[in-house]
């Protein structure tokens, strides 16, 4: 019983994937390239950046990477608070 | 792994090895807009060499070498260094590149329309923030590693 259950699942799942997969655009066709086009064209001029990628993601996008490096932050400062050496007395989950 | 670190031979490569990983992933951050790459991807580069050194020689080895509060305090320089440089184009915009084709000496300069090698002194801010957040990667990254080797070395003994 258990395992036509899983059976049934797995060919709806895959039934899915293959109607998704049959019916994609070509590849590297994108559904609007719009902006893409703007800053492929316009990169090079306006932050002088020859790498688009960078242009884009410190200069057109750069509140994505505050939060990125945010991210990185909060990360880094909850690995010092988990690793850090208790003081003498101390006990793990006691107020100071 | 003993307190020393590993073999002879993983020491002796890594004392070969981690002064041009550490180049290299400066390279990586100095040319982030002209190559592929940037602060991110080079300062966990120079971050690895740190873990390197870590894994090679131990915690021992590393001692008097890297100073943890001195890495903590410069990835708050590095975080501070890139809001500062978020708002240097508040008058504009928040993240407004003010230094793009400027002609400012530093990273004031144009480049040539279409396919070229690039240009090093130029992209305004954009260099200055790969800077920040390189500094701010690599610091982070590597006081985790640190900090995460000396906590489970400290359970180990225990």
């Amino acid at each position: 019983m258990r395992k036509v259950a899983l059976l049934v699942a797995f060919l709806f799942v895959s039934a899915f994937l293959l109607l998704a997969a049959t019916s994609m655009r070509p590849f590297g066709v994108p559904n609007d390239a719009a902006m893409d086009d703007y800053f492929i064209a316009n990169a090079q001029a306006e932050v002088a950046a020859n790498n688009v990628v960078t242009a884009v993601v410190f200069d057109y996008r750069g509140f994505d990477t505050l939060g990125e490096a945010t991210v990185l932050f909060a990360a880094v400062v909850g690995v010092l608070t988990l690793f850090r050496k208790l003081k003498d007395d101390e006990q793990w989950g006691e107020a100071r | 792994m003993n307190e020393q670190g590993m073999s002879v031979i993983v020491r002796t490569v890594t004392r070969l090895v981690y002064g041009l990983v550490i180049v290299f992933g400066f390279y990586v951050i100095m040319h982030g807009h002209l190559t592929p790459g940037g602060g991110f991807q080079g300062g966990a580069i120079v971050a690895s060499a740190f873990a390197l050194l870590l894994v090679s020689f131990g915690a021992a080895g590393l001692k008097g070498r890297l100073n943890k509060h001195l890495l903590q305090s410069l990835e708050e320089v590095g975080a501070l260094a890139f809001l500062g440089l978020a708002f240097a184009g508040i008058g504009t915009a928040f993240f407004y590149n003010l230094l793009a084709n400027s002609g400012s000496f530093l990273f004031g300069a144009s480049v040539p329309i279409g396919p070229s090698a690039g240009v090093l002194n130029a992209g305004g801010t954009v260099p200055l923030m790969n800077w920040a957040v390189g500094l701010k990667v690599l610091t982070g990254i590597a006081s985790i590693v640190i900090v995460m080797l000396i906590g489970a070395r400290k359970e180990e003994t225990e």
